[in-house]
């Protein structure tokens, strides 16, 4: 067995004349945590159906453990979906019982929270414990190859750290994880990230290689909202923060020739968030 | 005035959905509600302009007619026009459809070129522009808008929010609800909710500098502390005392002080 257990090539999805994913290669090896980051729409959810073999791509090619995805190799996948995938009329042990059924494997016991609410119909659930349901019956075959569709939406801040620490388990026990996210402070809990834009894969790496060589351009003008305007209306990307602006990617010469050659303006490192902007922009 | 909640408590269907919050929307400023699906965001903008009506405590608003308000992914029709949209808001609101300020609109947003355009084929950015454009129109004295931001890429939301702060230049007051932490910064004001409560407000920065006790990193999870995992490494949050062996000293962001509230809010219930 390779390590390497999803590998995509270039892979395309046309839905009539939405061109969802364009030529699109990612793969995830045992025991890593590969972040999809993009926005609505950017091709995410598409991308995961035809790498588990759900949705065929028009072009190009998917290869599940070194073979092409069947139903043998849907066993040794764990998936869960954006809508999670319970059954909202049955209870959170029959929705666990049924999933370990299909892969012939036991149920998984109930811990923490869910301990008490075995009984419990997945509908009248807090949206945090459907979800820490969902990961379960995802993980109960003990599954080489993890993916989560947008597993924290939705989740408070201590559900959202129990979830990570449980996926951070999983590829510390051997597992390969694709999960997606558009919040960018979760996609730094991933070792390595690929930013999706207008389904192209638009940039990868590490969040440091990402950020590498990204800069953004912080501005203090007198009259934030002018300036604001006034970059905005030259084309200019601004992000107001606290009583400055600050604009990704950018030149100074470009941002003096708008605001005035005295204008007092830093150059810093870009946030994760400010350099995806960069990136998708170049686009 | 300002507007907002003093000790406001709403139960809806035998739940307490929000529990003692208060509130400042101030005119000329954004007040940002975080928190996740759940925390009580959208019972917050309910309450506010008057969808809802609080079990206990008060409720500031304006008259109905002085309040724009955006439902969470909704707000545009989607079967008409950009234009057509603006139009039926400008007449629901008495005023005239072709005005300088529906221009103004067009032209802030970038909607100019697409106002023969069904608000159904309009990207999510745009059309989210459109729905705050919407609420603009009428020059609310309060305007509140319920997750404009959720779903999209990181430059329309930076966009929505460039919006958000004209609105608030314009002596609006603005309440803006978002399940994204790092929009707190975009905001004059933020309050956190979780489970129904406010579990931080004031600035960004005030928040950060709210945290009490130490926070370390390690590379190995410590006993005995709370801890998260982050990417390779755990947060350790020590209330009182000294970081334990192997952590070394840290500065807390934004979300490290809301985890911590939230691990100390768990501990004292």
């Amino acid at each position: 067995m390779t390590s390497r257990l999803a590998e995509t090539s270039e892979i395309s999805k046309r839905f009539v004349d939405n061109l969802a994913v364009d030529g699109v290669s990612i793969s995830v090896s045992a025991g890593e945590i590969v972040g999809l980051v993009g926005a609505n729409g950017a091709g995410k959810t598409t991308f995961i159906r035809m790498m588990l073999g759900l949705l065929r791509p028009d072009r190009g090619q998917v290869m599940l453990f070194d073979e092409t995805p069947t139903r043998a190799t849907r066993h040794r996948l764990g998936y869960m979906p954006q809508g999670m995938g319970l059954y909202e009329d049955l209870t959170v042990a029959q929705n666990l019982d049924f999933t370990a059924r299909v892969f012939g494997v036991e149920p998984p016991a109930l811990e923490g929270d869910l301990a008490a609410l075995g009984d419990t119909l997945v509908a009248d659930l807090p949206l945090g414990l459907r979800r820490r349901t969902g990961f379960l019956a995802a993980l109960s075959h003990r599954p080489d190859l993890l993916v989560l569709d947008e597993p924290t939406s939705g989740v408070g801040p201590l559900g959202r750290a129990e979830l990570w620490e449980t996926i951070h388990d999983a590829a510390d026990g051997g597992a390969g994880v694709l999960v997606t996210t558009h919040h960018m402070d979760e996609a730094e809990q991933c070792d390595r990230l690929v930013l999706l834009s207008a389904g192209r894969a638009v940039a990868s790496g590490t969040v440091d290689e990402i950020i590498a060589g990204q800069t953004t351009i912080e501005v203090a003008p007198a009259d934030p909202a002018a300036a604001m305007a006034m970059l905005g209306q030259a084309g200019l990307p601004v992000l107001p923060t606290g009583r400055h602006l600050r604009l990704p990617g950018v030149t100074t010469s470009s941002v003096r020739s708008i605001l005035g050659g005295d204008v007092g303006l830093t150059e810093s490192r870009s946030t994760l968030e400010e350099a995806f902007m960069s990136l998708a922009r170049a686009v | 005035m300002s507007f907002g909640f003093t000790d406001v408590t709403v139960e809806l269907g035998g739940e307490t959905a929000i529990e003692g919050v208060d509130l400042e929307v101030e005119p000329g400023a954004i007040t940002a509600v975080i928190g996740a699906d759940g925390a009580g965001k959208t019972t917050t903008s309910r309450t506010l302009v008057g969808l809802l009506s609080p079990t206990a405590g008060t409720v500031r608003r304006p008259r109905a007619e002085a309040i724009g308000y955006q439902p969470e992914a909704a707000g545009t029709w989607l079967d008409l026009t950009v234009s057509e949209n603006l139009s039926f808001v400008a007449r629901a609101y008495g005023l005239p459809v072709a005005s300088d300020r529906y221009r103004e609109l067009l032209e802030v947003t970038g909607l100019g070129p697409a106002t023969d355009r069904l608000a159904g084929e309009l990207s999510g950015g745009m059309r989210q522009k459109l729905a705050v454009a919407m609420a603009m129109l009428p020059r609310p004295e309060l305007t509140v808008l319920d997750e404009p931001t959720t779903g999209l890429d990181p430059m329309s939301r930076a966009e929505v929010w460039r919006l958000l702060a004209r609105a608030a230049g314009e002596g609006t007051a603005v309440l803006a609800t978002t399940s994204y932490l790092n929009e707190a910064e975009r905001a004059s004001h933020v309050v956190v909710l979780d489970n129904g409560k406010v579990l931080a407000a004031g600035t960004a920065e005030s928040i950060r500098s709210s945290f009490r006790g130490l926070l370390g990193i390690s590379a190995t999870r410590p006993l005995d502390a709370s801890a998260w995992r982050r990417g390779n490494h755990w947060r350790v949050w020590v209330p009182n005392g000294s970081l334990p062996p192997g952590a070394r000293s840290a500065t807390p962001d934004l979300e490290d002080v809301v985890t911590a509230a939230a691990y100390a809010r768990q501990e004292a219930s």
